[in-house]
């Protein structure tokens, strides 16, 4: 794989909302110049995750290392630069809706450069060419697909060559070609710009197809991980049922519930 | 760029109306005007024995036609009376010098206004120059109080036959026609 | 006993809220010179929030002025002095009617804008995807709205107070007959620039208030459609009753 040190480091992350844990515990280390997935049923806090990993979210306990720097020592100042080697793909893009594809894209460029308007121009271009989407530079975002939207938004992250990038639930609601596509740009931007890449998603057949290296994650803890191959194989209920797309497992299929006989007799107002 | 061209355009707009609308509120519904907007013009001094409740500001008229206004209202320690300067429209430069200067009452409840009555002189008042003939304001206290104690002497003095009060001629407080007015220096 | 114990929650979660939005004007103050340096921005917001609610202040101005000449007239008739119809107009509009008809026209129209835009921005992760980019959301999209905003109000409500003393006037003098000299002239003699300072300080604080309210609410609206739907509600009913208590306090401070 690679020498250099992770570019992730978790170790015994504790993370709780309103008195409910979310993660106990938890070490995951990202491996440099991979594509790593991170996958689990709704609910797990992959998201959150994320947010702890761009620091958005402060952890409870343990540390988080980004490229050498502790989160939790970072001020404000120092983490904005530090999140400018970062890009991240957002699950609905978050394209800025009063700016046009173009402007999007070269927003970070603006606000974080002196780059004159021409080095700008064939900066955007190159990106939207890219993620093949040059010809849409004039358009707003309320005039594109989801898919498109996506596309725009890939190439905002790249802009500024990030060595980071998250992807958050890329996948969801695309048509199959539209994911052909992301799919593609995910692999082809990460061997051709050398840089990391972090897919948080629970589409099991269409990250396996791409990823390197898959976190599995249940109950706050990691259940699992290896290549793709490795978890499809890997002797356990929890990952048999998520890998499988099984309806019942250690994941029930039903909610808690009282005796369903019970329940029915007592409704049919028989004393 | 077409679009924020329009912007610039809308925002410039917007921002002169609203500091042009200041700007009218300020100089036309105050009496302040702007000093360089204002007419040539000269200040005459007249001091009264009671200004009521003259303002700055209050017109100053001749025959009933607006030629000036109050500008100052000041407090003279020595004769304990109130000076007051009137800022007279430069074009009206034929007031004589023996003219007068009353305070009157703008209809039944409104403000006061001075207004001066045209004397026989062949000089005319100038700058810096003094009215000398004034007539103070009307307090409407002071006339009920010399009413009921006019009221209550011709009481008293049963059989005479003139109840109608004079005037004291103390102090000319009795507001009426300039002509039947007592002048006070 | 219950009941009291509500009472108290609510009172203290109130005074939470008052000091978290009194944290917030602040740091909008800290980093409005930063934001001043973005001119385009805060123009573009002057414009948002100023030129586009021209038309219902000047609307709005012009059919209160007429009321005031109508109203006005109808009772200084009775005391015989229908000649300080101006006088009691312009006093009427400049210190009172029109910084806080135009403040709550304001928060309607302009502010409840303000409160949806940042709301929708929040729910779409547009702001998260700011702070991932490194830009700080408050100096590029919050603080050009609060000073738009500021900016605006005193010269709507100037626009009002204007545009209403015409009105009264065309009633006055056109339909009723006042005279149009005394209309002027007793005005003139009696609005001093203090009352026009007044009106200008009033709709200053009124201009801060309601871009605080607007901009707080959208930017911690709950990021759901409904929740944006409540920010903008919030908005216009909180800036109701603070521009109103506030003016009372300005005009006693005044006296």
């Amino acid at each position: 794989m690679n020498q250099a040190s992770p570019i992730v480091e978790i170790r015994k992350l504790d993370y709780a909302v309103s008195n409910r844990p979310i993660f106990v515990g938890l070490d995951i280390e990202i491996q440099r110049g991979l594509i790593t997935a991170v996958m689990g049923p709704s609910g797990t806090g992959k998201t959150t995750l994320l947010r702890l990993i761009t620091g958005q979210v402060q952890a409870d306990g343990g540390s988080i290392e980004v490229a050498g720097e502790n989160l939790r020592a970072l001020s404000r100042t120092k983490l904005y630069v530090l999140r400018r080697r970062m890009g991240m793909l957002f699950q609905n893009g978050a394209l800025l809706t009063d700016l046009s594809v173009f402007e999007n894209v070269a927003f970070p460029l603006r606000e974080h450069t002196n780059l004159e308007e021409r080095l700008i121009r064939q900066l955007v271009l190159t990106k939207l060419q890219a993620v093949g989407l040059r010809g849409a530079a004039e358009m707003m975002p309320a005039e594109l697909s989801g898919g498109m939207s996506r596309r725009v938004a890939l190439a905002r992250a790249i802009v500024m060559d990030p060595e980071l990038l998250i992807y958050d639930e890329p996948f969801v609601g695309l048509d199959p070609i539209s994911l052909g596509v992301i799919l593609r740009l995910i692999r082809r931007l990460n061997d051709t710009l050398g840089i990391t890449s972090i897919v948080v998603s629970h589409d099991v057949k269409e990250i396996s197809s791409v990823a390197d290296q898959v976190f599995l994650l249940s109950g706050g803890k990691v259940v699992a991980h290896g290549t793709p191959p490795e978890l499809k194989a890997y002797p356990s209920e929890t990952v048999k049922q998520f890998m499988g797309g099984l309806a019942d497992g250690p994941v029930p299929f039903h909610f808690p519930a009282p005796d369903y006989f019970g329940e029915l007799l007592s409704r049919s107002g028989e004393p | 760029m077409g679009k924020s061209r329009t912007l610039n355009l809308g925002t410039g707009t917007f921002v002169l109306l609203g500091f042009a609308a200041l700007f009218f509120l300020t100089t036309q519904t105050t009496s302040r005007g702007l000093p360089f907007m204002s007419p040539p013009h000269y200040d005459l001094t007249a001091k009264f024995d009671n200004v009521g409740d003259l303002k700055v500001g209050s017109p100053v008229s001749m025959s009933g036609v607006e030629i000036g206004r109050v500008t100052k209202i000041d407090f003279d320690e020595s004769d304990f009376k109130a000076v007051v300067v009137l800022r007279i429209n430069a074009k009206y430069s034929q007031i004589p010098t023996d003219s007068d200067a009353s305070i009157y009452t703008q209809g039944l409840l409104g403000g006061k206004f001075i207004g001066l009555t045209a004397g026989g002189a062949d000089t005319y008042l100038k700058d810096k120059d003094q009215i000398d003939f004034t007539q103070s304001a009307f307090v409407l206290e002071n006339l009920i109080g010399q009413v009921l104690a006019n009221f209550t002497k011709s009481k008293a003095d049963a059989p005479a036959a003139d109840a109608a009060p004079a005037p004291a001629p103390a102090d000319s407080k009795a507001a009426g026609k300039p002509k039947a007015a007592e002048k006070t220096k | 006993m219950n009941a009291l114990r509500e009472l108290w929650q609510s009172l203290t979660d109130s005074l939470e809220k008052l000091g978290s939005v009194i944290q917030f004007l602040l740091r909008l103050i800290a980093n409005s010179p930063r934001a001043l340096m973005r001119f385009d921005l805060i123009s573009q917001q002057i414009f948002n929030s100023g030129a586009l609610s021209l038309v219902i202040i000047m609307l709005s101005g012009f059919f209160v002025g007429m009321v005031l000449g109508v109203q006005g007239y109808e009772l200084l008739q009775r005391f015989g002095s229908e000649e300080a119809l101006g006088e009691a107009a312009a006093i009427g509009l400049v210190k009172e009617l029109g910084p806080v008809v135009t403040a709550l026209l304001f928060a309607g129209r302009a502010g409840t804008a303000l409160a949806s835009e940042l709301g929708l921005m929040r729910a779409t992760d547009q702001i998260s995807a700011m702070e991932m980019m490194a830009v700080d959301p408050i100096q590029r999209v919050v603080v050009p709205r609060f000073l738009g905003g500021v900016i605006a109000m005193p010269l709507l409500a100037a626009v009002f107070s204007v545009i209403g003393i015409y009105g009264a006037q065309l009633v006055g003098v056109q339909i009723m007959g006042v005279d149009a000299g005394s209309f002027w002239s007793q005005m003139r003699a009696s609005v001093t620039l203090a009352d026009v300072n007044e009106g200008i300080v009033k709709s200053l604080i009124f201009g801060v208030a309601c871009s605080l309210i607007a901009v707080y609410q959208g930017y911690y609206a709950t990021p759901t459609a409904e929740g944006v739907g409540r920010a903008t509600t919030y908005t216009v009913v909180t800036s109701a009753v603070v521009i109103l208590f506030l003016d009372y306090l300005i005009t006693v401070a005044f006296l």
